[in-house]
């Protein structure tokens, strides 16, 4: 019986332990980069691109990188929309239940899944080559889609698997077309859909490994998909190691905005998804 | 709380229909079947069926689990059209059309056909909106009219004084009973002109499955309703026609009291007294 009780107590003492790692973990980071990179965080550093030259220059922010974000992001999520939508779509609602095609399709993007970003960094240079371009806001999107095709398509394809096989046969049978049969389902899976869409925001916003060698880097904004792009994982990766300290804070006021942004689009997933629950069967 | 208007509070059929926003012309319905045979990828599901639904009744189809009485089913909405590996011969005459015909529209002939299902599903989205779902997609637009379909609706299948105050809600929390009364008004406002029931009392309570009943024998003043169902003793409750499936045949159909006190068929008689099931 005194056996049994110390071994729940030291069981119950690492449960315990571990919990308080995960959170001093958490608020370790969280803290680290308020205290380093809050201070750094000015309208100039928001609103204004670096100045003074590349890795030395003293002036100006990290606007290049955090439009430069924004444009691969919203690129790579309209491409990964545009293909993970009508994927997932079809091996849940047009393929039968037991069809080789869709086990075939949920073993490719599981395996996708897994990937390494910097193969897909990789894969997206050598594909770059092949069509004879060089490192790109085009490179980057395209090599942040495929990065996140994987994320979108998994958790979408988890909350379609959930919906009622039922669904579709009641609509069909009340004369919905197939279309307005689709409209109603998308309208169900909008929970998933919402948070499939912030995962892989959340996801490919802060991946350095898939935009190295494909979006490039540089001081300007991009003003057209053939130039080069900065990022905020790479602002913070290329200014982290400069010697001058100003340069030095833009990079920790990219990891503070980069975290913020993080942080918000954890948060927003969770909001949403409660919010969408209300009519589900 | 929304304003619904003026709403009369008693509804028959006739009222609702007179009111109805398809305004279709009266006639007789029937069903004819054909020498349908369906084939499941290599399994020959129903062979060479031929039958008469009558009108203004109520056709139970019975037999043994796998016998082919849901294949039947849905063969008359057409719904294994969504099913690739499903090959269809024959004819069924609806209205004297061939549902299998070259320039038949699939979505006219689901019209037709008000499907109660085995399970409740609600659509996911309010009370209201389910009901309001089929009338929607045909054409319905005017909010009043909708308002109107709707609450008649809820209320001939005895759910509006259940469900008045929160119609704007969700169905989950509906009990499955109510769901189910749900899902027929639902089917009932795309106005069809047939009521197909697969099993559609087989998940319910007896109270609910007594409902339920009610309600079909209340609707086949005005449609033919052919039911599939597990239960003998429902088919002799509320049939006026019963069909006797067997391994994809039919081997007996007739009137109920005849059916059930003067088989003809040694198969019927021994489903019917329980040596099998």
């Amino acid at each position: 019986m005194k056996a049994k009780k110390t071994e729940e107590l030291i069981f119950k003492t690492f449960m315990i332990i571990s919990s308080i790692i995960i959170i001093s973990i958490l608020f370790y980071i969280i803290g680290t980069i308020i205290y380093k990179g809050l201070p750094a965080l000015d309208i100039d550093m928001l609103t204004k691109i670096p100045g003074g030259g590349f890795f030395l220059g003293k002036e100006g922010g990290v606007l290049n990188a955090i439009v430069g974000s924004l444009y691969i992001i919203l690129g790579s999520l309209v491409i990964g929309l545009a293909i993970s939508v009508p994927l997932v779509i079809y091996i849940n609602f047009y393929l039968p239940k037991k069809s080789w095609l869709a086990t075939l399709v949920r073993f490719s993007f599981d395996i996708l899944f897994g990937v390494p970003s910097i193969v897909y960094g990789a894969f997206g240079f050598a594909l770059m080559i092949f069509l004879g371009i060089r490192a790109s806001l085009l490179g980057g999107i395209i090599a942040i889609a495929l990065l996140i095709m994987p994320i979108m398509m998994r958790s979408f394809d988890e909350v379609a698997k959930l919906l009622s096989r039922d669904l579709p046969d009641a609509l069909l049978s009340l004369g919905a077309t197939r279309y307005e049969m689709a409209k109603v389902i998308i309208k169900q899976l909008m929970p998933g859909l919402v948070t499939a869409i912030l995962l892989s925001v959340g996801r490919g916003i802060g991946d350095a490994a898939a935009v190295l060698f494909t979006a490039g880097y540089t001081d300007n904004i991009p003003t057209s998909l053939g130039q080069p792009a900065a990022t905020l994982p790479l602002s913070i990766f290329f200014q982290l190691g400069s010697p001058v300290e100003e340069v030095q804070n833009r990079a920790y006021a990219s990891a503070a905005i980069l975290t913020l942004v993080i942080l918000i689009l954890s948060l927003s997933a969770r909001y949403f998804s409660s919010k969408y629950q209300k009519n589900k069967i | 709380m929304m304003n619904f208007g003026v709403v009369r509070t008693s509804s028959t059929l006739e009222e609702i229909q007179s009111n109805s926003y398809l305004r279709k012309v009266e006639s007789s319905h029937t069903i004819n079947i054909k020498n349908l045979n369906v084939f499941i990828e290599e399994h020959h599901i129903l062979k060479d069926i031929n039958l008469s639904i009558p009108d203004k009744s109520i056709t139970c189809i019975i037999g043994p689990s796998g016998c082919g009485k849901s294949t039947l089913l849905k063969t008359l909405n057409r719904m294994h059209d969504e099913t690739p590996e499903v090959r269809i011969s024959g004819e069924v005459i609806v209205d004297e059309e061939n549902i299998y015909g070259v320039n038949v529209n699939v979505i006219d002939i689901r019209k037709k056909m008000g499907l109660l299902a085995q399970r409740p599903c609600p659509l996911p989205m309010s009370i209201f909106d389910n009901v309001a779902y089929g009338p929607r997609i045909h054409g319905l637009k005017r909010r009043k009219a909708i308002n109107q379909t709707v609450i008649q609706y809820l209320q001939y299948v005895g759910l509006w004084d259940e469900v008045r105050g929160r119609v704007r809600s969700s169905p989950t929390r509906l009990s499955i009973g109510q769901q189910q009364r749900l899902c027929l008004a639902r089917g009932l406002a795309i106005e069809p002109e047939y009521i197909l029931g697969d099993e559609a009392t087989s998940a319910l309570d007896p109270i609910s499955t007594k409902k339920i009943e009610e309600l079909f024998i209340k609707l086949k003043e005005k449609y033919s309703i052919i039911l599939v169902t597990h239960t003998l003793r429902q088919a002799r409750r509320i049939a006026d026609w019963v069909v006797f499936m067997y391994m994809g045949e039919i081997i007996e159909a007739g009137k109920t009291e005849e059916f059930f006190n003067n088989p003809k068929n040694k198969l019927t008689r021994e489903y019917l007294s329980g040596s099998f099931s």
